[in-house]
């Protein structure tokens, strides 16, 4: 590597050399913590107590509420890739949004799935047509569309801002899911721990939960960044391949 | 700008296939449900908003995948995108057009589809007025699904699947209104208003987003 010096901004990593000399290093550290977080986090919520009225089933919570959160966290990144995509034509900002999809779309399959697991010994019933798990089933269907979208072109560089401009359109649907248990009043039960007063909620299950959400957070870095790697690359051999194509062609014949 | 507008309307009505199938595909579908749930009035007449916003819903997604893909096939999508106007005024205008051309039938429509689902009369008033002040957004946001898809060869499948979910809450708030005016504890004006704005901000933001879309992909 050259020994010049780069002003530390975003646009260091324009360059995919640069990222992929980053991503080498920091995937290791990153992996590394989440294994750590993962660990403590799951050793704390096992042993977190029983609560009084919903024993052991309680223990969904710390897989289900982050991997709500993180669906709703991987739609902001997606969100503020496409703005760097539409803005600034920043070429990992696509590569971004373009990794996050996948991720995003698997955290939402996971809430929805342990929520269902969650739903039906407390509230009877695996599935509801309440205002918060219908929204985020529509969110699903948005990543869903997302991904085929950006499959649906032949060029990657071409689905580009076609992807930015559609998940900037499907962004109104974040406050609705945020606030979907406080406009429409139905079976999920409003927030209790992102409130401006106190956490409702008792610090034996809160810290848990803080732990697993910073766990997941640190999950969702690790795969995207290693998913970013891996798009560079698969980017690089399919211009490689073409480019041999090319020099066949005008190699071998007329 | 008439001019424009003229144009496509024209289009749609010569060019064959454009107006009547909308109608006739609404037909099908409001036709098919009591197929499916059976030819029971009472319980018709309270699915009947549900049935002609669906019904319009997914009519108004026809013909959306046309929208710029012939243009852009003849060449004169890059005529549009030259433009000295604004090229979102331009696109208003065409989602305008569709909108016209696929939606306004559909209310226009909706007394005699109405009777047929035994909807009382209020009910038809109602879901006319919704349906005139709720369609228009669908146009506006399909306009953006079909300049994201507009390179894209077999583009059609894919919009409906991009568009659908954003429609949703405007689906919600119309029909809630429906059931608003017939029933009496529920609002009806808080809903309709959600679809009036909803119909407004779309018609601005709609043609913004497909704008710097096709700008894009026009070179």
């Amino acid at each position: 590597m050259s020994t010049e010096t780069i002003k530390p901004s975003i646009w260091a990593f324009a360059n995919p050399t640069r990222f992929n000399a980053f991503a080498n290093k920091a995937i290791p550290v990153f992996a590394v913590v989440t294994f750590i977080l993962l660990t403590i986090g799951l050793w704390m919520s096992f042993n977190a107590p029983e609560d009084y009225q919903q024993g052991y089933t309680v223990l969904i919570m710390f897989i289900h509420v982050p991997a709500a959160w993180l669906s709703m966290m991987t739609y902001s990144v997606m969100c503020v890739s496409a703005i760097g995509t539409i803005v600034w034509r920043h070429p990992l900002a696509d590569v971004s949004l373009r990794s996050a999809a996948p991720l995003g779309a698997m955290f939402t399959v996971l809430a929805l799935a342990t929520g269902s697991l969650w739903g039906k010994p407390m509230w009877g019933t695996w599935w509801e047509w309440d205002a918060r798990m219908t929204s985020v089933l529509v969110l699903l269907i948005i990543y869903l569309g997302l991904i085929a979208l950006a499959k649906a072109f032949d060029e990657p560089s071409e689905a580009a801002l076609p992807l930015a401009v559609m998940t900037l359109t499907g962004a109104p649907l974040l406050p609705i899911i945020k606030w979907s248990v406080d406009w429409w009043n139905t079976l999920h039960q409003p927030a209790s721990v992102s409130r401006f007063d106190r956490p409702a909620m008792a610090p034996e299950f809160l810290y848990p939960l803080l732990v697993m959400a910073l766990a997941y957070m640190a999950i969702f870095f690790t795969l995207h960044m290693m998913s970013m790697r891996n798009e560079i690359l698969a980017r690089r051999i399919r211009t490689m391949k073409m480019q041999a194509a090319r020099e066949r062609k005008s190699g071998g014949g007329s | 700008m008439f001019a424009l507008l003229k144009r496509e309307v024209l289009l749609s009505i010569r060019a064959g296939g454009g107006t009547l199938t909308g109608v006739l595909f609404f037909l099908a579908v409001v036709s098919v449900f009591p197929f499916a749930v059976g030819p029971d009035t009472k319980l018709l007449s309270h699915l009947a908003p549900a049935i002609l916003w669906i019904g319009a819903l997914l009519a108004s997604l026809l013909g959306l995948d046309k929208l710029f893909a012939q243009e852009r096939e003849d060449g004169s999508l890059d005529l549009l995108v030259m433009q000295s106007h604004p090229l979102s005024i331009t696109i208003f205008i065409k989602a305008f057009a569709h909108w016209l051309m696929t939606g306004l039938p559909l209310v226009l429509a909706t007394p005699l589809f109405g009777i047929m689902l035994n909807l009382s009369p209020l009910g038809i008033g109602a879901t006319m007025i919704t349906l005139l002040a709720g369609t228009p957004a669908i146009s506006f946001i399909g306009a953006v699904g079909a300049a994201v898809s507009v390179k894209l060869p077999r583009g059609g499948m894919l919009i409906s699947i991009l568009v659908l979910p954003l429609v949703i809450p405007i689906l919600i708030f119309g029909v809630a209104a429906i059931t608003g005016a017939l029933e009496d504890p529920a609002p009806f004006t808080a809903p309709f208003l959600f679809v009036c704005a909803i119909t407004l901000f779309t018609s601005v933001l709609g043609p913004l987003a497909a704008s710097i879309m096709l700008r894009h992909s026009a070179d």
